[in-house]
């Protein structure tokens, strides 16, 4: 099994967000970076688990530029072999997914996977594009994935219930919750990950289709009331005189 | 009519941050962005063993420290995650790491309970550091990928019941029997003794000078009995070493020990990892007085708003980041060569004696929750009392400044 697994970076869940050039840039000063926890917990580890067990090479690819690279050296301290990077700065998902695909188009990858979203911008488009742009089968947010011969058996979420999908290799999955554990890296793995191949590659040369003209903050989260249980004519009297819902 | 006011994440009305969500919310203070001295693969382990730590020991280790019961169930994830041995080269089942690493290592384990600290320490730098460092190419063979795994576990065997500060006065002695060596005598205060399968054990042979032996569970003679009743690290199994004419094979003479020095070069091994790991027992004090003060309100406001409180909380993070910084040069010296005993000596007692000072300042913040098992404060403060005197008391440490800076002996 050949298994290419994309990774991204997104600012560590506890980031205090802030933007400037007046708001029309997300100001990374003193973020700290994380591995985008769908990508690492599910498709990675689902990628290493596949590869332990049929054989393979699991190799990582990231679109970004160097300071992607401690989130790179995590990918192979879990277990995967190899990662590329492609030196560009990730503008848009069109864009992610074009450079993914330029580099997929000659590797004969049996399964891509990605995480169901980054944490980040939540566009949930890389995996769709890419499989698009290969002229392959996607799944989206697998939950299980058993692999027999050349064919998968993917459980994946829908509305209300699971839906149980039959395809054969090659096809883009995306991972979320469910697919794998989370697996943290140990020392050994770390110090091996330091002999493991970084190929950085260049860009090609995509379009960019779209841009961000501004970020707004969600509106500060207001306080919660608590109302005695023993009081429900009061709950009754703020939902109608405050809340005004009924 | 009863409605109060508060922010969403206290909407269970309490500030219990920790246990009463069943989740550890701990994050590494970092005042001085000291990780930016770090590389990225130091960075990477201090959050590798953070994530096992948050997944393995938090969960439980208030109750076994409260049953004074040690999680066995911990020494394979101990293992795996590479916590023993992690500077033995990789051919000897080590990871190969560098000293900073190991640091980290422990300040994360730490952070967690100084007993699981501990049982790391002693595995790594008391047993598997001599038996690479004194040891024979078979003895390396025979033990070290092992004591790696955690699937054998070890002892030191270096305090008497007479001979603490003093180790050299030591009584234990071994004599040669042409075939074997005849060893007699006890120790006592033994971290990991009674489930170790293997002790390191400090002898004088008939000349009077100190050696190291493996004694291995099992041979005639030798017995662990557990000690009870510690108020401190109740979570780590402390016991004896008794030797009642225990015949241990010549090879397991650790051939290249000679002297007190020996000890003593285990003993700064493990220093070392202690002024990291206190370290981590210091910020998860911090870091819980800084939430509960935070979130606990008196008075219409929160606690955290009262100078006093704050005062506390401003001298916390100053002392951390003084003994980050120290802890980081130290590290530095060590992966060059360069540290000197007494270099390391200075960095255990200050870090020690500012994570005891923490921890009793961080119980007061949390008022009455600060003695109880629902936040780790009170454990930190009574482990903390057991680590401030093992690996030499902190006067002794003073002792041994004092000799480096005035070329005076006042140890006797
Ligand atoms: C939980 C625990 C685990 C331990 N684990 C191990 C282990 O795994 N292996 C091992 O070998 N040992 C271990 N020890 C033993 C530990 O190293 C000793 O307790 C320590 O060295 C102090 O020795 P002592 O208890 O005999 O105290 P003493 O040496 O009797 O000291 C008592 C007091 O006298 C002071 N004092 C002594 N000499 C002087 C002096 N010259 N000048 C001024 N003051 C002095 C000391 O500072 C101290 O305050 C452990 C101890 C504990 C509590």
């Amino acid at each position: 099994m050949n298994i290419l697994v994309c990774i991204c970076k997104t600012p560590d869940t506890t980031a205090k967000i802030t933007f400037s050039d007046n708001n029309t840039k997300f100001d990374t000063t003193n973020v700290q970076w994380i591995m985008n926890p769908t990508d690492e917990w599910y498709a990675l580890v689902r990628g290493i688990e596949l590869k332990n067990q049929l054989g393979g090479k699991v190799t990582v690819v990231n679109v970004g530029q160097s300071d992607s690279d401690q989130i790179i050296r995590k990918a192979l301290a879990i277990g995967a072999d190899n990662a590329v990077r492609i030196d560009a700065e990730p503008v848009d998902s069109y864009f992610v997914a074009s450079q993914i695909a330029a580099y997929a188009k000659a590797q004969n990858f049996d399964v891509i996977f990605t995480g169901k979203e980054s944490i980040d911008y939540n566009s949930f488009a890389v995996g769709g594009m890419l499989a698009e742009m290969l002229d392959i089968p996607y799944i989206s947010l697998a939950t299980k994935l058993e692999m027999e011969g050349n064919t998968a058996t993917i459980d994946r979420e829908i509305e209300g219930g699971i839906e149980k999908v039959q395809v054969d290799t090659p096809f883009v999955a995306s991972g979320q919750k469910g697919l794998a554990e989370q697996l943290i890296p140990n020392m050994r793995g770390i110090m091996m990950a330091r002999r493991k191949p970084l190929n950085v590659v260049p860009a090609v040369d995509v379009e960019t289709l779209s841009s961000i003209t501004e970020y707004e903050l969600p509106p500060a989260r207001s306080s919660v009331k608590l109302v005695d249980a023993d009081n429900p004519a009061e709950l009754v009297r703020l939902l109608h005189e405050e809340a005004k819902v009924i | 009519m009863s409605t109060k006011l508060v922010e969403p994440q206290t909407s269970n009305g309490t500030a219990h941050s920790k246990t009463a969500a069943g989740q550890d919310l701990y994050k590494h203070p970092d005042y001085f962005l000291v990780e930016e001295l770090l590389t990225d693969e130091h960075r990477l382990i201090r959050e590798s063993v953070q994530a096992w730590v948050k997944k393995e020991v938090s969960p439980i280790i208030e109750d076994y420290a409260q049953r004074a019961a040690f999680p066995h169930q911990l020494l394979k994830g101990l293992g795996e995650i590479g916590a023993f041995g992690p500077t033995i080269p990789v051919e000897y089942g080590g990871s190969g790491l560098d000293y900073i690493s190991y640091g980290i290592i422990m300040q994360e384990l730490e952070r967690g309970d100084s007993g699981i600290r501990s049982t790391a320490s002693v595995q790594s730098s008391l047993v598997m550091y001599p038996i690479y460092t004194f040891g024979t190419e078979e003895q390396r063979k025979k033990y070290l990928p092992k004591l790696a795994t955690g699937e054998m576990m070890g002892c030191f065997g270096l305090t008497e019941p007479d001979h603490g500060s003093n180790p050299g006065g030591m009584v234990t002695t071994i004599k040669d029997k042409g075939d074997h060596y005849l060893l007699n005598g006890a120790k006592m205060w033994i971290s990991n003794s009674p489930f170790a399968d293997i002790a390191v054990v400090w002898a004088k042979d008939e000349e009077g000078i100190i050696r190291g032996l493996i004694v291995e569970r099992g041979m005639e003679g030798f017995t662990t009995p557990e000690i009870h009743g510690k108020w401190s690290l109740r979570a780590s199994a402390t016991g004896e070493l008794v030797f009642d004419n225990v015949k241990v094979p010549k090879e397991n003479l650790l051939p290249k020990s000679k002297g007190l020095k020996s000890p003593l070069m285990c003993l700064s091994s493990a220093r070392f990892g202690i002024a990291w790991g206190a370290i981590g027992a210091a910020s998860d004090c911090y870091d819980s007085a800084l939430r509960y003060s935070l979130q606990r309100e008196q008075f219409g406001k929160p606690i955290a708003a009262f100078q006093l409180t704050q005062k506390k909380l401003a001298e916390m993070i100053t002392e951390i980041t003084k003994a980050q910084l120290l802890a980081w040069r130290l590290g530095v010296l060590k992966n060059e060569g360069r540290a000197t005993p007494a270099q390391i000596s200075m960095g255990k007692r200050n870090n020690v004696d500012m994570a005891l000072k923490i921890a009793r300042e961080a119980r007061q913040i949390h008022g009455g929750m600060g003695i109880s098992g629902e936040y780790s404060i009170m454990r930190h403060s009574m482990n903390l009392e057991s680590v401030v005197t093992y690996e030499g008391t902190h006067d002794i440490h003073l002792l041994i400044t004092g000799m480096d800076v005035t070329g005076i002996n006042a140890f006797m």
